[in-house]
């Protein structure tokens, strides 16, 4: 088992809690990331996994609470707010850019990082052209990491959805995140698919030393993943513990896992 | 005499490939997306580095170093750099399963391996401790290395940056290497190819430095290869095909490897690259023209309409065209418009626009799917070869090209055919013996120094060029000694489109019967077409209509035996079409999808019998396993249909 590297908290959640009208979607709700692992959330439908991501990267924001990320607590942020400060996520339902390549999907990830103007970009031309020189570079680093080389140019809504999931994770890691979120990175996907996300999870964590914080399903899969897990029920955090202890958890097999065989 | 002439080895052709082609491109290679080119000059020095650090690792002269891995360029220096130092490279299968790489390393000794990437790697550390020889495994790819501790491991980068700066640290080093290219002569071992084994366990062929050199100096001045050509190197690095047709080659003629990005890219790869020279075996021909034939369905109909009417003119011109042959006015013209609107940009989409000569090898290739490539203005020819000649016996010189011959013997080969019909050869590029195998090297050998290639053939006599028939052990010979090759047979009628699979009987008997599966998509959309109606395969199947067609179909096979002495009595009798698809799970066929033959005449012993006593219709009964693993039996009642023979009363009345 691959232990985090150091125990330098990255993310930390202070008792979050959101509500839309009369549902309340997450309620007190506390957890850290440490830098370096993986961690898991994990809980029943509706049980608020992917308003906590959204919570986290700016899209919504919480009713109370507080959300510390690289040692700065901030109390309303943006998104794009959170992608500069080096959040990254895919999404649940796939949503590249479907008329676009593999590759300009990969490319638009690299768009926070483009030090010159609009103009200068358009012009194409002396320190812009050395720039995208640059950042393909980066980008065909990725699609090399993740072995896409054979849709580089393929429009990606003519490609399968495992192979779109992977391009979206790409076009996440084109942004160089110190936190990546993955939104059920393997809902949809066939055994297969889901062994080589796995295993690009597990290279992306150990090649990049990104953390990952990750909502999925399928239990097999977080179960091997994950560093540590955290469960959440009807927007309440119910356990927080490693795989083996989770487990054991009379609550969670009762929310989630069922009765154990 | 040869083009490699003085230079003996492959790292005397490389020097002399870096004084004469220093700027020439060696090798390409795309990596991030890009063509990464190095020029012979440049490929030299690192070659010369790499083979300094390897020699700093303890590679010995006569050592063996396995390379594991798909086509790269530090993996061919690694075959080069072992060369300078007079080492023998081993290149293994990359898909080849641990049990079969722990049965090649450890029978070649390898006390190095280079291997590509992390999956190479694993699969040689779990089966390390089977090979007691090895020292270091060096690997081109660090991915997912990094966490690896065994200090076995190195970077091949790393052997060369150590060789480089040794190399300018200590001019005592640089002598020495620059020795050890100085003492080898053509009488080294150059390589160790393992036959990949089909036919039991593979055997270590090795193959002598002059020889290789010779061979390939004979064929690129054959088919006219020289520096500015370019070859596409995609084929396995362990088969005799890649390390003859582009390394050795390469090294000789000078011309430049390309490399592709992986294995899924290979067809965006060859298009960018626009090879020169270009290899495929029948299947991937095959396989290229069913893609465009798909893709062709989608198109829209004016397109359609202009492909098939400009297809329908090269299967008319094409081939006269491309052999230079008298062609009227009018097919000329419409050839050069169809060559403007279908065949350059069909070739285009292939990566095939820039290739002078194609080959094809390893089995027999339809003549239909043979003449739709040269009909497009590919100059695809067929080649006969193996392993132990170091590739060459046979090739079709261009202008004499025909589907069913594999060409004249190859420049400086010597072909005869023995008593019992099986092909045997004298060759510049000939093995020197199986390596730790002198009794399997003796079986191989003729008293008289000529190589056994366990295949029968016979040469043509209108053209003399060799017909390679069947695996020697399996032909077989009439009651009253005609030859009879079945799989020859069997190729002939598989070449039909109705006729799915076929088998054929005839050894020790009066004449030659065969047993035809039909094809069922073919069947059933020609039935659907002419409105026969039919309830199952096995309905189909002994309609007398289906007879009909492919009574026509064996006919014709048996019209062109008659043209060929050797084979013109063996003319198919009698058939009958099978109630039933040939089935693996049936233990019919093997996994690979060939008839067993021996196994089908016993299961169906009385449908041969009733093949050879006359009987017009004969009952029978077997057992099938279906999907899930359940078993049922079939009987059916299998009608036989008798066939005149035609030809020469002489034949005929042999045959009889």
């Amino acid at each position: 088992m691959r232990a985090p590297d150091t125990n330098e908290i990255l993310l930390q959640v202070e008792g979050v809690a959101l509500a839309f009208g009369g549902v309340r979607a997450l309620r007190d709700v506390s957890f850290n990331v440490r830098k370096g692992e993986i961690r898991a959330i994990i809980g029943p439908n509706g049980a608020g996994k992917t308003s906590m991501l959204n919570v986290i990267n700016g899209f919504y924001h919480p009713d109370r609470g507080a959300i510390t990320f690289k040692g700065r607590t901030r109390a309303r942020m943006q998104p794009f707010e959170a992608a500069r400060g080096g959040i990254a996520r895919t999404f649940q339902n796939v949503a590249l850019f479907k008329g676009m390549s593999a590759l300009d999907n990969i490319m638009a990830g690299r768009t926070l990082r483009v030090r010159r103007g609009l103009l200068w970009q358009m012009l194409r031309y002396g320190p812009a052209l050395a720039e995208e020189v640059e950042h393909r570079h980066r980008v065909e680093e990725i699609i090399d990491f993740l072995e896409i080389e054979s849709i580089r140019k393929v429009p990606v809504g003519r490609l399968p959805y495992g192979l779109q999931k992977r391009v979206e994770l790409g076009r996440a890691l084109a942004m160089e995140p110190d936190l990546l979120l993955l939104d059920e990175p393997m809902a949809g996907m066939n055994l297969e698919e889901k062994e080589d996300m796995s295993r690009f999870i597990i290279d992306v964590n150990s090649h990049y030393g990104t953390t990952i914080v990750l909502i999925e399903h399928d239990m097999a899969v977080v179960m091997d993943l994950s560093d540590r897990v955290a469960v959440l029920d009807h927007g309440v955090k119910i356990a927080d513990g490693t795989p083996d202890e989770m487990r054991e958890n009379q609550a969670v097999i009762d929310a989630y896992l069922g009765v154990a065989h | 005499m040869a083009d490699g002439g003085s230079f003996d080895t492959f790292p005397k052709l490389l020097l002399r490939n870096a004084t004469q082609f220093g700027t020439r491109p060696a090798f390409r290679h795309k990596d991030l997306g890009i063509w990464q080119t190095w020029t012979w000059a440049q490929v030299a020095a690192i070659v010369r580095a790499y083979a300094a650090g390897l020699h700093r690792l303890g590679l010995q002269p006569g050592d063996k170093i396995a390379v594991a891995g798909s086509n790269r360029p530090k993996l061919y220096w690694t075959m080069m750099a072992a060369q300078a130092l007079q080492a023998i490279p081993v290149p293994v299968y990359s898909d080849a399963v641990a049990e079969e790489l722990a049965f090649v390393l450890a029978h070649a000794e390898a006390s190095f391996v280079a291997a590509q990437d992390q999956e190479q790697v694993d699969k040689v550390l779990s089966v390390c401790e089977r090979v007691p020889h090895l020292q270091k495994i060096l690997y081109d790819e660090s991915r997912g290395l990094d966490g690896y501790a065994d200090s076995r491991l190195i970077a091949i980068h790393d052997v060369i940056e150590d060789g480089r700066a040794a190399l300018t640290a200590d001019p005592a080093l640089c002598g020495q290497i620059d020795e050890f290219v100085r003492q080898a002569d053509g009488s080294d071992i150059a390589v160790i190819l393992y036959t990949s084994g089909t036919t039991g366990a593979s055997k270590g062929v090795m193959l002598s430095t002059r020889g290789c050199i010779d061979a390939a100096s004979d064929t690129t001045r054959f088919d006219g290869l020289a520096d500015h050509d370019v070859v596409f190197a995609y084929l396995p690095l362990a088969w005799v095909g890649d390390h003859y047709l582009n390394y050795v080659q390469g090294l000789v003629a000078g011309f430049c490897m390309a490399c592709p990005e992986s294995s899924e890219t290979i067809e965006q790869d060859r298009r960018e690259i626009g090879p020169t020279f270009y290899f495929a075996p029948p299947r991937g021909f095959e396989a290229m023209l069913t893609r465009l034939m798909i893709r062709m369905e989608d198109a829209a109909p004016v397109k359609r309409r202009m492909f098939n009417y400009f297809l329908d003119v090269a299967r008319r011109y094409g081939e006269q065209v491309l052999t230079g042959k008298q062609v009227p006015l009018r097919g000329r013209l419409l050839y050069a418009l169809g060559r403007l609107l279908v065949y350059e940009p069909l070739k285009n989409v292939l990566g095939l626009s820039r290739v002078r000569v194609a080959y094809t090898a390893g089995e027999a290739i339809g003549p239909d799917l043979f003449a739709f490539y040269r009909s497009i203005g590919l100059n695809l020819k067929q080649l006969y070869g193996q392993t132990e000649a170091f590739l060459y016996v046979t090739c079709q010189p261009d202008g004499e090209i025909y589907p069913d011959t594999v060409g004249p013997a190859a420049p400086n080969v010597d072909i005869r055919i023995a008593q019992s019909g099986e092909v045997q050869f004298r060759s510049p590029g000939m093995f020197v013996g199986y390596f730790k195998d002198q009794a399997k090297t003796a079986e191989t050998m003729t008293f008289d120094g000529y190589v056994k290639t366990g295949d029968a053939g016979f040469f043509d006599e209108k053209t003399g060029h060799l017909k390679i028939i069947d695996r020697a052990k399996d032909v077989g010979w009439l009651a009253d000694g005609t030859m009879v090759a079945p799989k020859y047979l069997e190729n002939k009628l598989k070449f039909f489109p109705n006729i799915k699979e076929a088998i054929t009987f005839g050894d020790s008997r009066e004449f030659v019967c065969a047993m035809i599966n039909i094809d069922p998509v073919a069947v059933a959309n020609w039935a659907e077409r002419n409105n026969i109606a039919y309830g199952s395969y096995q309905e189909l199947a002994g309609h007398p209509l289906v007879y009909d067609m492919v009574a026509k179909d064996v006919a014709a096979v048996n019209h062109s035996l008659v043209k060929e002495r050797v084979l013109a009595g063996a003319q198919i009798r009698r058939f009958l079409i099978l109630h039933k698809e040939l089935d693996a799970d049936d233990g019919e066929l093997t996994r690979t999808q060939k008839v067993r033959r021996r196994f089908i005449a016993e299961r169906y012993a009385p449908l041969v019998t009733a093949l050879y006593d006359g009987s017009h219709e004969a009952d029978i009964s077997t057992e099938v396993t279906f999907e899930d693993g359940r078993k049922g039996t079939i009987a059916a009642r299998v009608k036989i249909r008798d066939m005149q023979a035609t030809g020469s009363a002489e034949s005929l009345g042999k045959a009889a």
